[in-house]
């Protein structure tokens, strides 16, 4: 009869499955090469959000829409190549970046320290901010006010830090996966506040009158930025200088206008 | 060559601790009140009124036909809609006994339907109640019978329980995702928490291997 395998055997195989993963995912150390494979293929990769209108959302025709996917379009038209976007998370984007699933990151994408650690970011594209929002039954005027109630965040996204730096103790912060579930949560009653993008607030705010939301605190003012994977500095500069094009030809100040409803305003860069 | 950092994600390991005890906290609970569901349904199956077989049999089809992350969603968001308001950490639970209840009911009644007609009759001659007859006679070889099944369920539900993270319960997964979101080291936290899952889903085989002759069905 066939015996089931000992729990000894069981271990040693998984210890060497473990042990040969990192020989499987060696890589020869690419050398800026990001750029040069881009025109070479003549399609370019870029993540883009699906989750924060105005940036990057879906519609009824399923269609991926938003600054952040004409930003993209616009980047692939002027290096005339052909444009490929992936939808991503929050969570996700700096690992697509990582492991090289996306050549760019043009996805809300704010600027720090934890971040320059492991990608690069090109000049600020577009502007951003984030606050925390809440119902006006609520009385939330100074980070200590939150104390003993309930805040909604996505994790891995700029609001689970800023909240984590400002929250007294005794704040019980909520992460979820994405800026649906965070949204969510908090249209279903189950956080009280909810930590968001101004843009993502204002969106929920405009479809849902009923549901009793308003600015209460702010988070961080943070421009987005294109994320590129580390190192890649060719597409770095290339894609800065088209940066700096669309901002001078005033291409960059009608997608404001279209998607925020206001001027870019001064961009750091 | 990619460098791993591993000490960069067990740096965190309090982070991790906690989530390990809520992933074990889930399973014990939704494992003692979902098996036990699971032999009351076996049991309306099998011996119901027909207007309870009827509800028992929409409850466990509805279940085992439906994937377990939208009955967790429907729990946590959709209830608001009626009023009903549960914490994440109830609507995990809830969720896992719920799915659990429906899979232990028809490996149950599987186990159940198998007892030798001759048993019961034996039984009944001498005797003993209907309820006698199920607890005493029916349903412990019964759970010997499908054990291994039930034990197999039971480690699935465990392994299922990594979705609860996706409504802010603070389990494992939701650990390994939150420390991945901080330190990008996706490669380290995902594989201590396949590490994890494995020790964990191994140990928790053995120990219900070894607990079921001793206090559930008896040798």
């Amino acid at each position: 009869m066939h015996q089931p395998p000992t729990l000894k055997a069981v271990f040693r195989r998984t210890l060497l499955a473990f042990a040969l993963a990192p020989a499987l995912l060696w890589q020869p150390a690419a050398a800026q090469t990001a750029l040069d494979d881009v025109l070479a293929k003549k399609t370019i990769t870029i993540a883009i959000p699906t989750d924060s209108a105005p940036y990057g959302f879906v519609g009824t025709d399923l269609v991926p829409q938003g600054l952040d996917v004409e930003m993209a379009q616009l980047i692939a038209a002027k290096l005339g190549v052909k444009v490929e976007l992936v939808p991503v998370t929050s969570a996700n984007r700096v690992p697509y970046l990582q492991t090289k699933k996306a050549d760019l990151v043009i996805s809300t994408l704010g600027k720090n320290p934890d971040r320059e650690k492991v990608i690069d970011f090109t000049i600020a594209y577009s502007p951003f901010f984030q606050a925390i929002f809440g119902p006006k039954t609520l009385v939330v005027k100074t980070p200590a006010d939150l104390a003993g109630k309930t805040v909604g965040v996505t994790r891995g996204a700029m609001e689970d830090q800023e909240v984590g730096k400002i929250a007294p103790p005794g704040v019980d912060i909520k992460r979820f996966e994405d800026m649906n579930g965070t949204v969510s949560a908090y249209a279903a009653g189950q956080v009280q506040l909810m930590g968001v993008g101004a843009s993502v607030a204002g969106n929920f705010m405009a479809k849902n009158p009923q549901v009793s939301t308003e600015f209460k605190l702010l988070l961080k003012d943070s421009p987005n930025f294109i994320g590129v994977a580390k190192g890649e500095d060719k597409l770095r500069l290339k894609v800065n200088d088209i940066i700096l094009d669309a901002k001078k030809s005033g291409e960059l100040n009608k997608l404001a206008l279209k998607w925020l409803g206001r001027p870019l305003g001064d961009l750091p860069s | 060559m990619i460098a791993f950092d591993f000490a960069a994600v067990l740096a965190d390991w309090p982070l991790l601790a906690r989530g390990v005890g809520a992933t074990l906290a889930l399973t014990a609970v939704s494992a003692s009140v979902g098996v036990a569901l699971g032999v009351g349904c076996a049991w309306a199956r099998l011996h119901g009124t027909p207007w309870l077989k009827a509800v028992v049999g929409a409850y466990v089809e509805l279940i085992r036909n439906t994937p377990f992350i939208v009955q967790l969603f429907f729990l946590f968001f959709g209830l608001p809609g009626i009023g009903v308001r549960l914490t994440p950490e109830w609507a995990s639970v809830l969720a896992m006994v719920v799915n659990l209840g429906a899979y232990a009911a028809e490996i149950v009644r599987a186990g159940i339907k198998t007892t030798p007609r001759g048993q019961i009759e034996a039984a009944r001659s001498l005797a003993l109640t209907e309820l006698q007859v199920f607890t005493r006679v029916v349903l412990p070889p019964a759970l010997k019978r499908v054990w291994p099944a039930l034990v197999s369920q039971i480690v699935i539900v465990m392994l299922g329980s990594a979705v609860c993270g996706q409504i802010s319960t603070p389990e494992l997964s939701y650990a390994a995702n939150l420390i991945q979101s901080r330190n990008f080291r996706a490669f380290e936290s995902f594989i201590v928490a396949t590490a994890v899952y494995l020790a964990l889903a191994i140990a928790l085989r053995r120990l219900l291997n070894w607990a079921g002759p001793r206090f559930v069905f008896g040798r």
